[in-house]
C-alpha cells in the first residue's frame, strides 16, 4: 500500500510553498493584513506548513528508500 | 450580515491542489482494490497511527466543527465535555475491552458481530437501521455544504451539490474504505492548519485567556450566571440551572459521559469501521487510544475561538456579527465561518475554507464507505443474494456489489439532500430518531460482550424496545420554548425540560435502561442458545485473555491508555 506520509508531505510542502511565496510577495501590504491584527499570517504559515510538509516528506517510505540507496 | 467570502486567485488555487491530491489518492489506490476485503475492510492493512486519526477525523465533520464552535458561543466551555467526559472514557473502554471482540471475531461490521454474538434478526435490524441513518447523515451533510457554499462563496446550490458528490463519488469508488480512510487523515492536518491561524488570532484579539475571562465576566452576569461560567467546565454543575447546559453533573455523566458517548464510540460502525481496519490486533486496539489524545485538544481550536467570539459580539468597536434567520435569531453555526471572515486574508483564508469543504466531503465519504459495507455484508449477502439465486458467490462478485452500493449510497445520499433541501424539517426530525438507535444498541452489545446469559431474542427485543422507548419519551416531552413538533412532544407534551440538550440525554438514558432491563429479565427466562465454545471470541469470560508479552512495554494499548488517562484528568482539572 501507499505511505501516506508521501501524499500528506507532498501537498503540505506544495501549500507551504505557496503561501510563503504569496506571503514574501504582501510583506508591507498593510491594508490587506489589518484583518489578521497586522501580523503576515500567511508569511508565518506558510513557513510553518512548509516544514511541517518537509518533516512528513522525510519520514515517508519512499524517501527513506531512496536515501538509504544512496548512503 | 454579509456572508460572503471574497475568494481571491491564490485561495482557489489551494482549494484546486486540494482536489487533485484528494483524486490522486483515490487514483493511485485503485490498483490495490482486488477484492471486496481491500474495498471494504482496507484489507485489514492500515498503521495505528493512520486509523486513529481517521477514527478522529470521521467524527469532525463540518457540521460538527461549526455547531461546536457555535455552543462554545452558546454555552461556553461547557461544550468541552463532548471531548472529554463525552469521549475519552469511551473510547480507552472500546480500545481495552471491545475492540479484541469486533476485530478478533473476524466480523466484518458491527452488524455482523451481533448476527455471530445473537442471531439472524438481531443483525438484520441494526443493519437496516444503521443503513437509513448513513444515508441520512450523508443526504444532510451534502444539502449542508450546498447551502454553505451558496452563501459563502456564492456559487449555485445545485452546481455544488452534483461536484461534491461527484468528487466523493469518485475517490470512494476507485479506492473503497482505504481511499476514505486517507483522505481523512489528509483532512485532519488540513483542519488543524487551516483553522490553527483564526484560533491564534481571535485569543490575540481578546487579550489571551485571562483577557478573554475578564471580558466575559461582565457579559455573563448580565446573562444571570456566575462570572466565570463560561470559562470553566464542571464547576457550576452541582445544579441544572447553574450552567447554560441545563443539565447537573450527573445527568452529563450518566446520559453524555456514559450512554451517549459509548452508544457513540463503541457502537456506532461508522466510527468501530476505522479501528477493525487496522492491521493488527495490537493495532486495532492502539487506534480508538491514539485517536483520543489528539481529541482532547481540538477543543482549543474549534469551541475556544466560539467562546472568545462571545467578547467579539458584545464589543462594538470589533465590528463583529452574526447573521440573522427569518426569525431574526443570530445563527450559531455560522459563528466559525464569521471567524474565518473576520481575521483571515487571502491565502490562508483558502486553506481555512478547504478545511470546511474537505470536512464536509469526509463526512460524506465516511458514511458511504460504511453504507457500502453493511449493505454488501448484512444487507446483500444476507438476505438479497440468497434470494435471487443459491450459488456461491465468489470474492470478485462482493467487489463489484461494493462498488454498486458505493454509487447508490452517493445517489441515495443526492435524493436525501434534495428531500433535505424541501422539507428540512422532516430530515432533522428522520434523523433525531434514528440517534436514537444507538442508546439501546450500546446496551445490547454491552450484555452480548460481558454477560455469556444473554440470548439472541432477548437481544432483538431490547434493541426494538429500547429504539421505541426513545421514541416514546420524545413524542412525550419538549424541550423549553420549541415550537415546533420535531424537538419532540407529539405525541403530547407531559415533560419538559430546560433545554433540548437536556432532552436528548434522558432520551438516551431512558432508552438505554429499557434496553439493559428488557434484555436481561428475557435472557434469565430462557435458556442459554450459544455453548461455552461458540462464544470463544466473542464473550469476554469464554475467550482467553490477550498476551501483550511480545509488545515492548510502551508500545502496548495500556501503556498508551495511562497517558490518555493523565492528559484527560490534567485537563479537567485544569479548566475545572
Amino acid at each position: 500500500m501507499i505511505d501516506i506520509r508521501f501524499p500528506l508531505g507532498l501537498m503540505f510542502s506544495i501549500f507551504g510553498v505557496i503561501l510563503t511565496i504569496y506571503g514574501l510577495a504582501t510583506i508591507g501590504n498593510h491594508a490587506m493584513y489589518a484583518t489578521s491584527l497586522g501580523v503576515n499570517v500567511n508569511l508565518i504559515s506558510g513557513i510553518c506548513t512548509l516544514i511541517f510538509g518537509l518533516v512528513m516528506l522525510f519520514f515517508s517510505d519512499p524517501v527513506r528508500k531512496k536515501l538509504r540507496k544512496k548512503s | 450580515m454579509d456572508t460572503k467570502f471574497a475568494l481571491g486567485g491564490i485561495d482557489y488555487l489551494i482549494m484546486g491542489v486540494y482536489f487533485v491530491f484528494v483524486l490522486g489518492i483515490g487514483w493511485a489506490l485503485k490498483k490495490y482494490m482486488k477484492n471486496a476485503s481491500a474495498f471494504l475492510e482496507a484489507g485489514r492493512s492500515i498503521p495505528a497511527w493512520v486509523a486513529g486519526l481517521a477514527f478522529i477525523s470521521t467524527n469532525l465533520g463540518a457540521l460538527e466543527v461549526m455547531g461546536m464552535t457555535g455552543s462554545g458561543l452558546k454555552y461556553g466551555m461547557h461544550t468541552t465535555h463532548f471531548y472529554l467526559i463525552g469521549a475519552i472514557p469511551a473510547m480507552v473502554f472500546l480500545a481495552l475491552f471491545m475492540m479484541r471482540f469486533y476485530y478478533g471475531s473476524k466480523a466484518r461490521s458491527v452488524p455482523e458481530y451481533l448476527k455471530l454474538r445473537f442471531n439472524e434478526k438481531t443483525r438484520g435490524l441494526n443493519a437496516i437501521l444503521f443503513a437509513i441513518m448513513t444515508i441520512l447523515a450523508s443526504g444532510i451533510a451534502m444539502y449542508a455544504l450546498a447551502i454553505l457554499l451558496e452563501n459563502v462563496l456564492g456559487w449555485n446550490f445545485l452546481v455544488s451539490l452534483f461536484a461534491s458528490a461527484a468528487i466523493v463519488l469518485a475517490y470512494t469508488y476507485l479506492g473503497g474504505l482505504s481511499s476514505a480512510i486517507y483522505n481523512e487523515v489528509l483532512q485532519f492536518f488540513i483542519i488543524i492548519i487551516g483553522l490553527l491561524p483564526m484560533a491564534i488570532l481571535v485569543m490575540k484579539d481578546v487579550g489571551g485567556w485571562h483577557g478573554m475571562q475578564a471580558s466575559l465576566a461582565p457579559i455573563v452576569e448580565a446573562k444571570g450566571y456566575a462570572p466565570d461560567t463560561w470559562t470553566t467546565h464542571w464547576k457550576y454543575t452541582g445544579s441544572a440551572s447553574d450552567n447554560p447546559f441545563g443539565v447537573a453533573w450527573y445527568g452529563i455523566f450518566a446520559g453524555l459521559g456514559f450512554v451517549l458517548a459509548f452508544g457513540y464510540w463503541c457502537t456506532n460502525f461508522l466510527i468501530v469501521q476505522r479501528a477493525m481496519a487496522a492491521e493488527s490486533m495490537t493495532a486495532a486496539r492502539k487506534v480508538p487510544l491514539i485517536g483520543a489524545i489528539p481529541k482532547m485538544f481540538i477543543p482549543f481550536l474549534i469551541i475556544l475561538p466560539g467562546v472568545a467570539s462571545l467578547v467579539l459580539l458584545n464589543d462594538p468597536a470589533k465590528g463583529f456579527a452574526l447573521p440573522l434567520n427569518d426569525a431574526g435569531q443570530p445563527i450559531y453555526d455560522y459563528t466559525i465561518i464569521m471567524l474565518l471572515k473576520q481575521y483571515l486574508p487571502a491565502g490562508v483564508l483558502g486553506l481555512g475554507v478547504t478545511a470546511l469543504l474537505a470536512s464536509f466531503m469526509s463526512g460524506m465519504a465516511g458514511n458511504v464507505s460504511a453504507f457500502n459495507t453493511v449493505w454488501t455484508y448484512d444487507i446483500y449477502q444476507s438476505y438479497i443474494r440468497p434470494v435471487t439465486g443459491n450459488k456461491e458467490a465468489d470474492d470478485k462478485h462482493y467487489l463489484k456489489v461494493g462498488r454498486v452500493a458505493t454509487i447508490l449510497g452517493v445517489l441515495a445520499s443526492i435524493a436525501a439532500a434534495f428531500i433535505a433541501s424541501k422539507f428540512g424539517n422532516i430530515m432533522d426530525f428522520l434523523q433525531a430518531i434514528f440517534s436514537m438507535i444507538n442508546a439501546p444498541l450500546f446496551a445490547v452489545i454491552l450484555l452480548g460482550m460481558f454477560w455469556k446469559r444473554s440470548t439472541g431474542n432477548a437481544a432483538f427485543t431490547g434493541l426494538l424496545a429500547g429504539f421505541l422507548i426513545a421514541l416514546l419519551h420524545h413524542g412525550l416531552s419538549v424541550p423549553e420554548g420549541a415550537t415546533t413538533l420535531i424537538k419532540g412532544g407529539w405525541i403530547a407534551p407531559l415533560i419538559t425540560y430546560p433545554v433540548e440538550m437536556a432532552q436528548n440525554f434522558w432520551t438516551a438514558i431512558y432508552a438505554f435502561s429499557a434496553a439493559l432491563l428488557l434484555t436481561v429479565i428475557l435472557s434469565l427466562l430462557a435458556k442459554r442458545t450459544k455453548t461455552d465454545e461458540e462464544l470463544n471470541g466473542l464473550v469476554y469470560s469464554m475467550t482467553p485473555r490477550l498476551d501483550d508479552s511480545g509488545v515492548i512495554w510502551y508500545k502496548r494499548p495500556w501503556f498508551l491508555a495511562v497517558i490518555v488517562g493523565v492528559m484527560f484528568f490534567g485537563l479537567t482539572i485544569l479548566f475545572w
